[in-house]
């Protein structure tokens, strides 16, 4: 089999991963003149597929044979796919062609399990370790890692990944018993406790080491541990899961494993479908509501419990019409309508249609003039979901305008549209889809396709 | 007295020169309304010909010795905005800095809906894209390798909306160092051969070779990574747009690969599902312990 052949079968095989990040590793470069890349910072989208998603690494399985038989997975053992297998010097080989071209930031590799779970991890650590270490190569390296794998394993990984993941595939371990019968959920979080554990000890080695010595006037050196964060993809639709165990188990792993990054992927018809898995594919838009409350989370500080109230229109479900943060706003009519001139951040964040960057520019704007109806329309904030929230110097919505019972219809759209390009986010931002956002990127206001304006 | 105009000297092409010519304004204390900009990139000299002499010669004794504090922050967002490609970026850019100093308006920048600072936002932030979208879309291609040194010889064709070369240039000057690279572009061209950056006039399209020696093993990827049951042709677009497409050696793909997306869809829901393949005897997979695999007899049997 050709490398040509190798590629697409094992690309094929990986695509059904949704993380893409390139972020947030740590800042190096190659300007002294050793090494090959850099990385640190943002992260750059090289490409865009017609599907939407931005192509930022190379994303590769090492091998598509596998032991497991999650239902969900193209390279399940049932599965009839193609199987092939890359050596090691060949990925190695192709990153760095690719990289060369600037064609990607780095790597993705992840793999079948073949043979045990050790023998896999040796085989997708040795292909980092030749480009760490045979090849000085100092751009991106996220390593997939298989819970069962030994702590030794997975440490090694850190050491040459800069973000290391592990799937956690679904928020129970009922789901998993059903559609990933050799996974386990325990298991799984005790390696990203392991993963957490490696990366904090990466990060006081490393301040250590920065204190020792300060950085050479001949650039950014390599680090001696990449490892700086850890992600990982949970499967949406092929469980009973409803949204709020989702966000609950998601929640639970912000907190307590130093994650940088849920992701959420509806599961996508594949070829050679398992006859256990439903045959109907969840709507897209469940996906994007998900990113959306991920999203509130994290930035805007509110609870899993708020945002999947049993209040809400659909039980554990987010409204799939609407955003979540509208839908928790429309449930709340008492607290509105909010002054924008007085607000407190943390509620100005709350009010529809307001980002964190919109935010931010209120606040700034009106320590030295009072905010208008004027000032929102040149901040380009949505005025249709703002404005029968908040109060203005001169505007001040009708009461029975927020009480009126058919508000919600007003911005649910007619079902046709649903399907329909619900992934625009802000096509102004010069940041790409997927990005794990950085502070300072959240500063800049680099949105996310899955983030948007709130 | 000085023209501002027909004089070539005051033809400002970056943004040194407008920050003397700038300083020099302002301290003699020339209004906005009445300083003249002319871009030397823009061919607007007729319209400005017959326009009144702007300034006195004599820089005014009392407003000379005002020394006037310019922000960091402003000095950055000029420096971006000098890159722009709009002819009137000079003249907004001294009004800014007017209404900064001798307009008592310390706070400008605060204001991001005030008219012109909504104006250079707006244009630093097509220069921020316009730069990313740079580091993102060039696409080296191998030329060969040094007789001399042994380095690897690429080249690299861009079409940037704005005069961003230089600016692009820290990102690929600290990624590549140890390659020789070309980036050649319609408005400069920047070269690196290992210990310095060098500058030259900007070249045709013709000049820079095509069809690079990886490009078909580049689409290969490309295919194969694109899922075709999830087509977003807007949301690829929006961060793709046409205009960087004839540079891309993927992009020839876009075409076909949305034209079969929905059938090739279509063609995984309809085939017939697989059923699961028993447990294969495998001491790792016994070793994860009793209940592993077992959902799968119990799913058949119901
Ligand atoms: S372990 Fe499961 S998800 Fe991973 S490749 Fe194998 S079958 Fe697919």
């Amino acid at each position: 089999m050709d490398q040509d052949q190798k590629l697409s079968i094992l690309a094929d095989a990986a695509k059904y991963d949704a993380s893409c990040a390139s972020s947030g590793a740590k800042r190096r470069d190659s300007r002294s003149g050793a090494g090959v890349g850099s990385a640190g910072g943002a992260g750059i989208c090289h490409s865009y597929t017609p599907d939407g998603r931005c192509v930022s690494l190379l994303k590769v399985l090492l091998t598509n044979v596998c032991l497991y038989d999650c239902h969900y997975c193209i390279n399940r053992r049932s599965s009839e796919v193609q199987r092939a297998r890359f050596t090691p010097e060949e990925v190695v080989d192709l990153t760095l062609s690719f990289y060369k071209r600037n064609y990607i930031e780095g790597l993705f590799l992840s793999s079948g399990i073949v043979r045990s779970a050790d023998y896999t991890m040796e085989m997708v650590i040795e292909v980092a370790r030749q480009l760490r270490d045979v090849h000085d190569f100092r751009g991106y390296i996220h390593l997939k890692t298989i819970p069962e794998a030994s702590q030794e394993l997975i440490e090694l990984a850190g050491k040459y990944a800069d973000r290391i993941s592990i799937n956690i595939e679904l928020p129970s371990q009922e789901g998993l018993d059903r559609f990933a019968p050799e996974k386990n959920l325990e298991r799984t979080q005790d390696a990203m406790g392991g993963i957490r554990q490696r990366i904090v000890e990466g990060r006081s080695e490393r301040k250590a080491g920065r204190a020792a010595s300060t950085r050479t006037a001949r650039g950014r050196q390599a680090p001696a541990v990449y490892a700086n964060g850890q992600s990982t993809q949970m499967i949406v639709g092929a469980d009973r899961s409803d949204d709020a165990a989702i966000l609950q188990r998601a929640d639970h792993l912000y907190r307590g494993y130093e994650l940088r990054r849920v992701y959420y992927s509806a599961f996508s018809p594949i070829p050679s479908s398992s006859t256990i898995l439903p045959s109907k594919a969840p709507p897209l838009v469940r996906e994007h509501r998900l990113y959306q409350a991920d999203w509130l989370l994290r930035f805007y500080g509110f609870d899993v419990g708020e945002l999947t109230a049993a209040d809400s229109l659909d039980g554990g479900h987010l409204d799939l019409d609407i955003d979540p943060k509208l839908a928790w706003a429309l449930r709340h009519r008492q607290l509105f309508p909010i002054d924008l001139n007085r607000a407190d951040r943390e509620s100005l964040l709350r009010v529809p249609g307001l980002g964190v960057r919109s935010v931010q520019r209120i606040l700034q704007l009106r320590r030295w003039q009072a905010v208008r109806y004027e000032d929102l329309r040149k901040l380009r904030v949505s005025l249709e979901k703002v404005l029968p929230f908040v109060i203005v110097a001169d505007h001040h919505p009708a009461r029975q305008g927020l009480d009126d019972e058919n508000l919600r219809a007003r911005f649910a759209p007619p079902p046709e549209q649903l399907e329909f390009d619900f992934g625009r986010h802000n096509a102004a931002a010069g940041a790409a889809l997927h990005h794990a956002p950085q502070a300072t990127e959240l500063k800049q206001a680099r949105v996310s396709a899955h983030s948007g304006e709130l | 007295m000085e023209r501002a105009v027909g004089n070539s000297d005051f033809r400002i092409h970056d943004f040194a020169t407008w920050r003397t010519r700038a300083r020099f304004l302002l301290h003699t204390g020339v209004a906005p309304a009445e300083a003249i900009w002319e871009d030397s990139e823009s061919s607007e000299q007729d319209l400005f010909a017959n326009l009144a002499v702007t300034q006195t010669e004599q820089p005014d004794a009392a407003a000379d010795t005002q020394q006037w504090l310019i922000s960091a922050e402003f000095l950055r967002l000029a420096e971006t905005v000098s890159c722009h490609r709009d002819p009137m970026r000079w003249s907004l850019l001294y009004r800014v800095l007017w209404r900064l100093t001798r307009g008592g308006e310390k706070h400008l920048l605060k204001l991001s809906t005030d008219n012109d600072i909504r104006r250079l936002q707006g244009m630093a932030k097509q220069i921020s894209r316009d730069l990313h979208k740079m580091h993102a879309f060039v696409r080296f291609q191998k030329t060969g390798d040094c007789a001399e040194t042994g380095r690897e010889q690429f080249v690299a064709w861009f079409e940037p909306d704005h005069f961003i070369v230089r600016f692009a240039a820290p990102f690929f000057r600290k990624r590549f160092t140890s390659m020789d690279w070309s980036i050649l572009t319609p408005d400069e061209c920047m070269h690196w051969r290992g210990s310095k950056l060098s500058f030259t006039d900007g070249v045709p399209r013709e000049q820079a070779p095509s069809g690079g020696e990886l490009d078909d093993l580049w689409r290969t990827y490309y295919r194969s990574i694109f899922n075709p049951s999830r087509l977003k042709l807007q949301a690829m677009q929006s961060e793709m747009p046409k205009k960087y497409w004839k540079n891309l050696p993927e992009a020839e793909l876009i075409e076909e690969l949305t034209a079969e997306a929905n059938n090739r869809r279509d063609a995984m829901i309809t085939r017939q599902a697989v059923e699961p393949k028993p447990r294969p005897k495998n001491a790792y997979l016994e070793s994860l312990g009793e209940g592993a695999g077992a959902g799968v007899e119990d799913e058949r049997s119901l």
